[in-house]
């Protein structure tokens, strides 16, 4: 009995094979790894909702096109204060005598009417600050410091590991001791020494110099992945065929390696929302008067017996942020690993079984 | 071997010289120390300015000042080094090696959680891998990525440190709390055994009840105002501990092991008494070593006394169930603490602490009392520590072990008809380990950087509040020392990583080939 049982798995096996070969055909790599990766469930909600947040974060407020004080353009937000704005603090309604509570009204219909947002959704600050808009802000500049570090290091990084792979020799050592300078020294060590002299240029230029340091674990990914490829026959092939070197690298095998590099890039941007979040808390990154969400944390974490809403908003918006970056990042290693093989659904087989492949269906 | 290890040692020091210079030119071009000055109104402003230039040597640029600086680090290889002064003038080892066992002991305990537990969830996620636990599991650890740690410190501080207080003044947990907990534990508990829907019910239901009753009986004992276990509760989880280790160290077919186990956990029982005459003596720290030794040295006697032959196994099973009972009974004993510590004046019934390693006791009192302090401080930093590294665990291992269970000799073992049991714990666990501890030991100063947000969060003096101090008063000397200790720190760790993984894998032979 057992062994029948053992031969039908073999059997199962081969024929689930035979089904997953049957759904790659006639796709290009590319073509593969985009329907893996949309078939990811938890990557794709993260994708969906990741957008819809970043557009929503970034119409929130007004965009004041030249000098801050006299615009020549403005382009309007939908919230209707701004971060800057001091309305009058709510006094009425609120429990135990606080002020600023939130106005947001979430329960439909249990407490007599409907979902509502009211004056102040997110409440208010001490000074009477919108929450909201102090809380759009923030996101915005987190969510810039995360997109120009991921794209320095991704940068950087890619090109400095394939140099260093690519050519090895000398230029290997060299590049590859710069790297052992930086990566011995903790990331926050480095991001505090550089936040607390250049936070108050602004989170553009602070992001900029964390992102000359964010490359180095990148790097040496790429290298890794470069010494492997290079010895590979279609290297020799594009080499015989007289390909200059910039070409063999960026044409033939960064392609290869670009599954390594976008993983780890995206698990990269994730920390880097964490990091520049932990340095403002600590005060050596973004500084008053801007505002960024772990400088809103740090601020009212005092407040939280009292006035929790000051301390819960802008934390959710981190983990909500960051939550999303990570799953799209499992979903990308999920995508791009040829090893993955997704379970078959029952409506797989029986589609195998009717002789039609998945593009056919689709 | 030895090569390769002084080849690295040489590395270590350009590296150093490498990374201090570029850090020193850095934060030494980048401040200002003088700046407060030159804004002041002191009458004798010129004359602090000038001070605080000869002080500092401000008047040389600062690559000239990284030399001196350097030239007195240098003096490591002469017996005499000079790592300078603090601001305070006191010098920066002294202020370094004060600040030192206070990170320790923040970092040990989570860093010990955070492994064993991370490790013990993965590895269960990955032997349910597509299982609604596998998939609860991976969205947890994806949360524990995404959670800044000093958010989640401010979220313990309330609701385990404040609140936690105040339900300690009455001690009674209210009935929703019951039921919302027993059914948290059903679910986790059905989760992982898992099977037929008609047996995940049945555990489901048996864990509830279970649960229930338990947390009733806690709660109507006043256990919490009055913690204690007692030689009835030891022996009771001294013979569960017995079947666990056996279980997943040899397994309970092996009836020498299940024997000395439970003989162990006998003896523990019996050693409750004698002690806490030990304990309680006047030197209690000399009296925890004569427990664990004398624990040890019974359970190899013990263990010689029923295996005739394969001894090795189960000695070692025997000194894992003996020290966990030990551990138990030091534990009971710092339970035996707890009426005078939350009665003292200086505690007034708020036991746990949420700021500071430890309280400044304005009386005399009891060693025991002291540890528990220690204790209840380091509760929540160690909660919020482990809670953000451990999610890493749960991934790697996870992955590394669903790696080795796709391996041939796996596979060999299956079909040489050896139980599951001892595929998983002896062919798969053992290599999942191999990663892992090279990855644990690289961690450690990754997790001493770390540890520099939690000391600000929970206000410990350790090395993360000098860093901070540093940075604040332009303290170049200071700074530098910190760098200094925290990258040859990560350094050597990547070093004993590195020669870790050729030990424990014969594969890889270090140094060869180059």
């Amino acid at each position: 009995m057992a062994r029948n049982k053992k031969e039908v798995e073999i059997v199962n096996e081969a024929n689930e094979n035979a089904i997953a070969n049957k759904e790659t055909e006639g796709l290009s790599q590319g073509q593969i790894v985009f329907r893996r990766f949309i078939r990811h469930r938890a990557a794709m909600i993260s994708v969906v909702f990741l957008f819809t947040l970043i557009v929503i974060v970034y119409t929130a407020l007004d965009w004041r096109i030249g000098d801050k004080d006299e615009p020549l353009f403005t382009i309007p937000g939908w919230w209707k204060y701004g971060f800057e704005d001091m309305p009058d603090l709510r006094f009425e309604d609120c429990p135990g005598g606080t002020v600023g509570c939130p106005s947001i009204d979430a329960v439909p219909f249990l407490d007599g009417d409907g979902v509502s947002l009211g004056d102040h959704p997110f409440g208010q600050d001490d000074i009477g600050r919108d929450y909201l808009a102090l809380v759009m802000r923030g996101a915005q500049r987190s969510i810039l410091v995360m997109f120009i570090i991921g794209i320095i290091a991704a940068t950087l990084g890619t090109v400095i590991g394939a140099i260093a792979g690519y050519f090895r020799g000398w230029v290997d050592a060299i590049l590859m001791r710069l790297v052992d300078f930086i990566i011995t020294v903790p990331v926050i060590i480095i991001g505090a020494v550089i936040g607390f002299h250049f936070g108050n240029k602004g989170a553009a230029f602070l992001a900029l110099l964390l992102g000359l340091f964010a490359w180095t674990g990148l790097s040496r990914l790429v290298r890794g992945e470069f010494l492997t490829l290079r010895e590979r026959e279609f290297v020799d092939a594009a080499r015989v065929a007289g390909a200059s070197n910039r070409r063999i690298i960026f044409k033939h095998i960064l392609p290869n390696a670009v599954g390594v590099i976008i993983v780890s890039v995206t698990l990269l941007m994730s920390g880097a929302i964490l990091l520049e979040t932990a340095l403002s808390y600590l005060g050596f990154g973004v500084v008053a008067p801007d505002v960024s969400l772990g400088l809103l944390i740090s601020t009212y974490q005092d407040a939280f017996t009292t006035r929790p809403w000051l301390f819960w908003y802008p934390g959710l918006f981190i983990i909500a942020i960051a939550l999303c970056i990570n799953f799209i990042g499992d979903g990308l290693r999920d995508a791009f690993d040829p090893r993955q093989r997704r379970r078959l659904s029952r409506k797989d087989k029986a589609n195998a079984r009717q002789g039609k492949s998945r593009a056919e269906v689709a | 071997m030895l090569a390769y290890v002084i080849r690295r040692l040489g590395a270590l020091v350009v590296i150093l010289f490498g990374s201090s210079f570029l850090l020193y030119n850095l934060s030494a071009v980048s401040t200002d120390p003088l700046a407060e000055l030159r804004l002041s109104d002191a009458p004798n402003k010129e004359q602090l300015i000038l001070n605080l230039t000869r002080e500092l040597r401000l008047d040389l640029p600062p690559p000239l000042r990284y030399f001196i600086w350097l030239r007195g680090v240098l003096g490591i290889f002469v017996g005499n080094p000079n790592f300078g002064l603090t601001r305070e003038q006191e010098p920066v080892v002294d202020a370094i090696l004060g600040a030192i066992p206070t990170t320790i002991r923040l970092v040990f305990v989570a860093t010990i959680v955070a492994i064993v537990l991370g490790i013990a969830l993965g590895i269960t996620s990955a032997l349910r891998q597509y299982t609604r636990f596998d998939y609860g599991m991976t969205f947890f650890a994806f949360l524990l990525f995404s959670l800044p740690i000093f958010w989640v410190a401010v979220l313990l501080k309330q609701y385990l440190a404040i609140d936690f207080n105040d339900f300690l003044v009455t001690a009674k947990i209210s009935p929703p709390w019951i039921i919302g907990l027993s059914i948290a534990a059903g679910f986790f508990w059905a989760a992982i055994i898992s099977g037929t829907r008609k047996r995940v019910t049945l555990i489901f239901i048996g864990v509830f009840i279970a649960n229930s009753i338990f947390l009733t009986a806690l709660s109507a004992s006043e256990w919490f105002s009055y913690p204690r276990l007692g030689p009835i509760a030891i022996a009771v989880l001294g013979v569960g501990i017995a079947f666990g280790v056996t279980y997943l160290s040899v397994g309970l077919s092996d009836k020498n092991a299940l024997k000395t186990t439970l003989l162990m956990a006998a003896i523990g029982t019996i050693s409750y008494f004698p002690a806490q005459a030990v304990l309680n003596s006047n030197r209690p720290r000399l009296g925890m070593l004569v427990l664990f030794v004398v624990l040890v040295l019974v359970s190899i006697a013990g263990a010689w006394l029923f295996a005739r032959v394969d001894r090795g196994p189960v000695i070692r099973t025997s000194i894992i169930t003996s020290t966990l009972i030990g551990l138990l009974i030091l534990v009971d004993r710092m339970m035996q603490a707890w009426r005078p510590y939350v009665e003292s004046d200086d505690v007034n019934y708020r036991p746990v602490a949420t700021i500071g390693q430890s309280r400044v006791w304005l009386t005399e009192v009891p060693f025991w009392v002291r540890v528990l302090d220690f204790a209840m401080h380091l509760i929540l930093p160690t909660l919020a520590l482990t809670l953000i590294s451990f999610a890493g665990y749960i991934r790697f291992s996870r992955g590394t072990l669903l790696d080795v269970l796709n391996q041939d000799y796996i596979r060999t073992a299956r079909a040489k008809g050896l139980t599951e049991r001892t595929v998983i714990m002896r062919h798969a666990f053992r290599n999942t380990m191999i990663p892992l501890t090279t990855i644990m030991v690289g961690d450690i100063a990754g997790i001493v950087g770390g540890a520099i947000i939690t000391e600000r969060v929970f206000a410990w003096q350790g090395m993360g509040t000098l860093f901070n101090k540093a940075i604040n008063t332009f303290d170049l000397n200071l700074l530098m020392g910190v760098i200094l200790f925290l990258s040859t720190l990560a350094i050597l760790a990547n070093l004993v990583a590195d020669l870790l993984y050729s030990v424990l894998d014969p594969r890889i032979r270090v140094g060869a080939g180059k």
